[in-house]
């Protein structure tokens, strides 16, 4: 049994959920390789044969991969897969858009998001927001996988010594180009990977409120995080949204400020170690999840706190 | 140019679903049921996309069993101008379903397919990808802007660092995210018009697709539960109790 990662990365920084999904890979058992598909990837090359556990790094490096834009890093990945029993990406925006495509290519089911791995062909995922995990079974020659980080640790990111291997695959397929980015800029930790994050809701009032939360952050090395209606009322861009259609996090302390805690909201943070919620209304439903829980007015209670830690 | 627009029956956004004492399921019996929330986007969006002159014809599709004529009735109602039922009662995965799509396709030659990035129920983000290896189009997923622009279509993602734009050959796929547009109420008179608009009825053998599949469901549980912790009464004692009982700052 071989497995093949998929790297995540932005020719620039190997991202650290690829370490995430190495440990899935390891859950499953066998020899692992990585995949590593970009432009100008030579340095993502060598650091992901540093990773614990990984026997064999592939790169691909063409400017066509540059993007990651399925139409054509998806034959790339398929043409691969037939030599492997599992293929296996991070569920991050670049895992989902392109590895779907990459199993019906290969004419095989793709099970999305898995949390934990019970054998080499059955796994855990969660559905309805979360409200129900399921156990999946799969037959198909070749197991499509995407990992969600947070229901694995990460292997380390040094120790291991693989040897490298350029390869080279069918290129651009002609049919999509990249336009543009607009990529949001931060000192602050990943949302993902943050040990701590403060998430506001649409009680925060408007976007400029949310300097109270950048600031009670830096003072804790937080990320931050938003719910859909801060994010949907323009108080704060896409990327910083938490929940069942944004972005999962499993921090050691969640606190959520101004947030009412729809199942939608809880989906993406309920697995955080310490959940503190700080909300005006007591009967808000945040308050069943959270651990520490403060009813008042955000705008009276963040500065104190902020003070105090 | 035609739109296809795919549309899913689930239980709707606001209902907290339980699973069934045996564990095979979530039950589903006497729960609301709705469009899913993604599919309500793209059937906006391609409305818009009719005002705009730039969609001559929307035909929406679903898959499912007879009652997602329902939801069917309400895309008719808010703009489409005909519609596909292919009928099935089986649990049908991602897979299956983009086959059955890439089948209408194949029908009906639409330039534009949009399709929700996910559904609620089942969460996978699967469908659209699928079809656009099947049919061989570019896919715009996560799309927060859809700009059509002579044989191209921009379309704005929402990725986890921020915002994206790929230009796409038609014909392309789109799937929506939350940000794409606001869908709009059906009135009571498109509601009533929407009953005289043209439905379909297909069937999986009908249109010579199998939907078989090489992932079973064992068991469906519930997740393992968060007790409530405590309501502290002061700033000074939450910090106190992170510092010193949780140990987390
Ligand atoms: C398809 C779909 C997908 C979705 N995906 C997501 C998702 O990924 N993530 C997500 O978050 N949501 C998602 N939602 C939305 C979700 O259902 C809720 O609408 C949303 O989470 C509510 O955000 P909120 O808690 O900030 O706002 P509200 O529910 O309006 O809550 C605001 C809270 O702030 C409190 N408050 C107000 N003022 C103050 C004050 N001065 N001091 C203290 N507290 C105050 C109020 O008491 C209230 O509890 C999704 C919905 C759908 C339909």
């Amino acid at each position: 049994m071989t497995i093949l990662v998929i790297a995540e990365h932005n020719n620039a920084v190997l991202a650290a959920a690829t370490l995430n999904t190495v440990a899935a890979a390891k859950a499953i058992g066998g020899d692992i390789h990585v995949l590593v598909a970009g432009s100008g990837c030579g340095a993502i090359g060598e650091a992901a044969a540093q990773i614990e556990g990984v026997a064999k790094v592939l790169v691909a490096d063409d400017a066509a991969y540059a993007n990651q834009l399925p139409e054509n890093v998806a034959p790339l990945i398929a043409d691969l897969a037939k030599n492997y029993s599992h293929v296996l990406a991070a569920a991050t925006t670049n895992g989902k858009n392109f590895l779907p495509r990459v199993a019906a290519q290969l004419d095989v089911d793709q099970i999305s998001e898995i949390i934990a791995v019970e054998s080499a062909d059955t796994f855990k995922r969660p559905i309805y927001a979360g409200n129900a995990i399921a156990t999946v079974q799969s037959s198909a020659a070749i197991k499509v996988i995407t990992v969600r980080a947070t229901g694995f640790d990460a292997v380390n990111a040094t120790g291991g010594s693989a040897a490298v291997e350029q390869i080279s695959g069918a290129g651009d397929a002609g049919k999509s180009a990249f336009v543009g980015e607009e990529l949001a800029k931060s000192d602050r930790p990943e949302l993902t990977a943050a040990k701590i994050v403060v998430s506001g809701g649409r009680g925060m009032q408007n976007g400029d409120n949310f300097k109270h939360l950048y600031s009670l952050a830096d003072k804790l090395g937080a990320a931050v995080g938003a719910s859909r209606a801060a994010v949907d009322a323009g108080f704060v861009p896409n990327d910083m949204q938490v929940g069942q259609t944004g972005k999962i996090v499993a921090p050691q302390l969640y606190i959520a400020v101004g947030i009412s805690g729809a199942i939608q909201h809880l989906a993406g943070m309920k697995d955080s170690k310490v959940i503190v919620a700080i909300n005006k209304d007591e009967e808000a439903p945040i308050f069943q999840v959270a651990d520490y829980g403060l009813v008042g007015d955000l705008f009276e209670i963040v500065p104190e706190l902020e003070k105090l830690v | 140019m035609k739109v296809l627009v795919a549309v899913k029956r689930v239980v709707d956004y606001n209902v907290k679903v339980r699973v069934k004492a045996d564990n095979s399921g979530v039950d589903l019996a006497n729960v609301k049921m709705s469009m899913n929330p993604f599919c309500e986007i793209a059937v906006e969006e391609a409305v818009r996309l009719k005002e705009k002159g730039v969609a001559s014809e929307i035909v929406v599709v679903s898959i499912g069993p007879t009652a997602a004529q329902e939801q069917l009735r309400t895309a008719l109602a808010l703009g489409a101008d005909r519609a596909v039922l292919v009928e099935s009662n089986d649990e049908l995965n991602s897979l299956a379903v983009a086959k059955l799509l890439k089948a209408v396709v194949d029908k009906e030659q639409p330039q534009l397919v949009i399709l929700g990035k996910q559904a609620i129920d089942s969460d996978n983000n699967q469908t659209g990808q699928m079809l656009g290896a099947l049919t061989g189009y570019a896919q715009g997923t996560f799309a927060s802007k859809v700009e059509v622009a002579g044989d191209k279509v921009n379309v704005t993602r929402e990725i986890d660092g921020g915002l994206q734009t790929v230009a796409l050959s038609l014909p392309a796929i789109v799937t929506t995210d939350l940000r794409l547009n606001e869908p709009r109420y059906a009135s009571l008179p498109n509601i009533m018009k929407a009953k005289k608009k043209p439905l379909e009825t297909l069937t999986p053998d009908a249109l010579g697709v199998t939907t078989t599949s090489t992932v079973k469901t064992l068991k469906v549980e519930a997740p393992a539960a968060r007790s409530a912790g405590i309501k502290v009464k002061s700033v000074a004692e939450l910090v106190e109790k992170l510092k010193n009982e949780a140990k987390v700052i």
